[in-house]
């Protein structure tokens, strides 16, 4: 059964059939009922599954996760929507002291299944705190796992995935690429979550990427191939737990590897890549690792965020200095 | 005449939510002066046109706003359509000694304050993030993360009232923010430390789509009572008697008489912002109630009914508030993009070495480009 689905009407279909397959399902978030969530994601969902299991919360980003810490100990799954990553960090507390570290505390007597849902990432223009890539936080922080999709089809498995997920998943959305389309094959066997993929294959580079920098990885690669260059692209899918078992192969050939984010590069997931990169591939690398990413400032008004977020230029210009050593 | 006036419009306003008690009411929305015992004012017919010509203006500036986002001009805008008395009201009645900690929506305040609307307008089109003095104009940035701006302004509270200062912070917050904790602490801290500070919550009925009833199931302004300081309820669309009521509430914070909760019960006539589509979760007929409290219409109303502003006044005003909108137009299209050095400006007091190499890489990056050699 292959369908057509923007990014958007994958989480949604995604959502809708978690919530079909375990009534203990719960999605709670601000504006997500009647208005369907200001990206539309749990659009018609409050009205097929009511007013108990699709939750508009009170405003107040605490009092969902907190709130899911105590439902998830009942047995709920509760899959929060943050409306937009800047507006995470009232929750950061409940999500990095609780969250994160009740199952650990407990010895596994207190489930965590908690899927915090978060639209992320630049690029639409908005005001201040709407398009920030919080996903190092997370990362950071033993006992949460971060996966980051890229298209309609890991969108609608992953959502899936996460929700059925023992362990709590933050769950990181492009925001900017929500109305990207793609086919998706409603019946077919998922790939695993966390589990990275090449997307692309290639030869003289190792790009890798992860949600909305997937696609521009993949438009470098395009422009590269017309110079007849060869960029191999991996779509990471997961930042925590990486699966760097793709990676490590296709640097080993490729000898160059460039990582790709929008976040700040300063101890961004660029570095993390870098070093482990660095460890298991040490004797096949021909350059250093490169990092492609923002810049180290706040991001910055609309206006500015062309020249902020990496583009294939930038990614094809750390290409060009990788082939240089 | 009435002390207090209940309920003015009767079975109006939307089904679910409570009913109004206790509402402040100086100006009726048939434009009746009304007294009440605890909030007299004394107001000069030049001090009234004055309000009227405030209110139109803002409005007129919304308005302009709005389209200019319709024609993509800006990115966002946050329309204050409805709430310009609840606004206006409390900014004028700040002294200029006073500090005002608004939302995204307080484009009435600023107006007030001086702050030039294409500041305001700045921030919407992405130029910056808000490019006026908020030291020079006691008119803070504006604060997009729900309710932080009420620690801030209770924090700054303290600070005048260890200098000794005879001045008072207005934090201004929706009725949806009352709900995060930040904005419970910030009242925790005021009444503790009896801050002279003063919450002003423009209770518009909904946070986005989310209404009222979702956040409490008391009138807010009884919330106040329990953090033991006076909570209020005043007509928001009544510009006299927010007036009123935050001079009254300033004043008493300056004297050390510590905060006060003013709920300002109002309505949002327009999109939460341009991105909202409000038909998804209210009725058509809830915003026909609501058009017949029009803050304007009833300051209108009693200006002409009394004489004391005639046609030409109300002409000159709108001529005034054409000029406003057509420099507010010509600003907007008119305002160049920032520089791209510009973001790494001002991230610190002190640049670091790191972000000063990063800057002049990107400069080297960007050079490259305009110099066809890429
Ligand atoms: C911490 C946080 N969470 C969510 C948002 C997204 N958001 C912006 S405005 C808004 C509703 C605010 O409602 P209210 O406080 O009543 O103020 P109003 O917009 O009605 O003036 C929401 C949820 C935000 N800006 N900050």
């Amino acid at each position: 059964m292959a369908e057509t689905l923007t990014i958007g009407k994958a989480l949604n279909l995604g959502l809708r059939r978690a919530m079909e397959d375990d009534a203990k399902v719960v999605l709670m978030g601000e504006d997500i009922g009647r208005l369907g969530g200001v990206f539309r994601i749990t659009d018609g969902l409050q009205k097929d599954f009511g007013e108990d299991r699709v939750v508009d919360t009170p405003l107040a980003e605490a009092g969902i996760l907190g709130t899911a810490v105590g439902l998830a100990m009942r047995g709920y799954r509760p899959v929060c929507e943050i409306q937009f990553d800047g507006f995470v960090f009232p929750a950061y507390n409940q999500i990095v002291t609780q969250v994160a570290k009740i199952h650990a505390r407990s010895r596994g007597r207190l489930p965590m299944p908690v899927v915090i849902r978060i639209p992320f990432g630049g690029g639409i223009g908005a005001v201040e705190h709407h398009s920030e890539s919080p996903e190092a936080y997370f990362a950071h922080t033993p006992g949460l796992k971060v996966v980051a999709v890229s298209n309609p089809v890991d969108a609608y498995w992953g959502i899936q995935q996460a929700i059925a997920h023992p362990d709590p998943v933050v769950f990181l959305e492009p925001k900017r690429r929500y109305w990207d389309k793609g086919e998706v094959d409603t019946g077919a066997t998922p790939e695993a979550l966390f589990a990275s993929r090449v997307v692309r294959a290639g030869d003289d580079v190792t790009v890798l990427a992860y949600g909305p920098m997937v696609k521009t990885a993949l438009q470098a690669a395009e422009a590269a191939a017309e110079e007849g260059r060869s960029l191999e692209v991996v779509d990471l899918r997961t930042i925590s737990p990486l699966d760097l078992d793709p990676v490590v192969d296709s640097v080993r050939r490729t000898g160059r590897c460039v990582v790709v984010h929008e976040a700040p590069v300063t101890l961004g997931l660029g570095a993390e890549i870098a070093a482990r990169v660095t460890e298991h591939c040490f004797h096949s690398l021909e350059a250093p690792v490169l990092r492609v990413g923002g810049y180290d400032t706040p991001y910055p008004p609309s206006k500015l965020e062309e020249e902020y977020l990496p583009d294939l230029d930038r990614v094809l210009d750390a290409v060009d200095r990788a082939m240089e050593f | 005449m009435t002390t207090e006036v209940v309920d003015p419009v009767p079975g109006a306003g939307a089904p679910h939510l409570p009913r109004q008690t206790g509402l402040v009411q100086l100006l009726t929305p048939e434009g009746e002066r009304v007294q009440h015992p605890d909030y007299a004012i004394d107001v000069t017919a030049e001090e009234l046109r004055d309000l009227y010509r405030d209110l139109v203006l803002v409005r007129r500036w919304d308005v302009e706003a709005t389209a200019l986002q319709r024609q993509g001009e800006l990115g966002i805008w946050a329309s204050l359509l409805g709430q310009e008395a609840a606004q206006i009201g409390a900014g004028r009645a700040l002294r200029p000694d006073d500090t005002a900690f608004p939302t995204y929506r307080e484009h009435g305040v600023a107006w007030t304050r001086g702050v030039d609307p294409l500041h305001v307008i700045s921030l919407f089109r992405g130029v910056d993030n808000g490019g006026w003095d908020p030291v020079a104009t006691g008119f803070n940035l504006y604060t997009v993360v729900i309710g932080a701006q009420c620690l801030h302004a209770t924090g700054y509270a303290m600070g005048l009232q260890r200098d000794g200062a005879e001045s008072a912070a207005l934090a201004f917050l929706g009725d949806g923010a009352t709900s995060q904790g930040e904005v419970n602490e910030a009242m925790i801290w005021a009444a503790s430390f009896s801050a002279p500070v003063v919450f002003f919550c423009q209770n518009n009925q909904y946070a986005i789509s989310v209404p009222l009833e979702r956040q409490t199931r008391i009138p807010l302004y009884q919330r106040a009572a329990g953090f033991g300081f006076p909570g209020v309820r005043v007509d928001g669309n009544d510009v006299l008697a927010v007036l009123a009521v935050t001079r009254a509430a300033l004043a008493a914070a300056r004297e050390g008489q510590g905060p006060t909760f003013i709920e300002a019960f109002t309505y949002r006539m327009g999109a939460h912002t341009t991105s909202d589509d409000p038909t998804r979760y209210r009725l058509a007929s809830e915003l026909e109630e609501w058009k017949l409290r029009d803050p304007i219409a009833r300051v209108k109303a009693y200006l002409s009914r009394t004489g004391t502003a005639d046609a030409d006044f109300f002409a000159d005003v709108e001529a005034q508030a054409d000029e406003l909108a057509v420099r507010i137009r010509r600003g907007t299209t008119e305002m160049a993009d920032p520089p791209g050095r510009a973001m790494f400006d001002r991230v610190y007091a002190e640049q670091t070495p790191h972000l000063a190499a990063q800057q002049a890489q990107f400069e080297a990056y960007q050079a490259g480009f305009e110099g066809g050699g890429h």
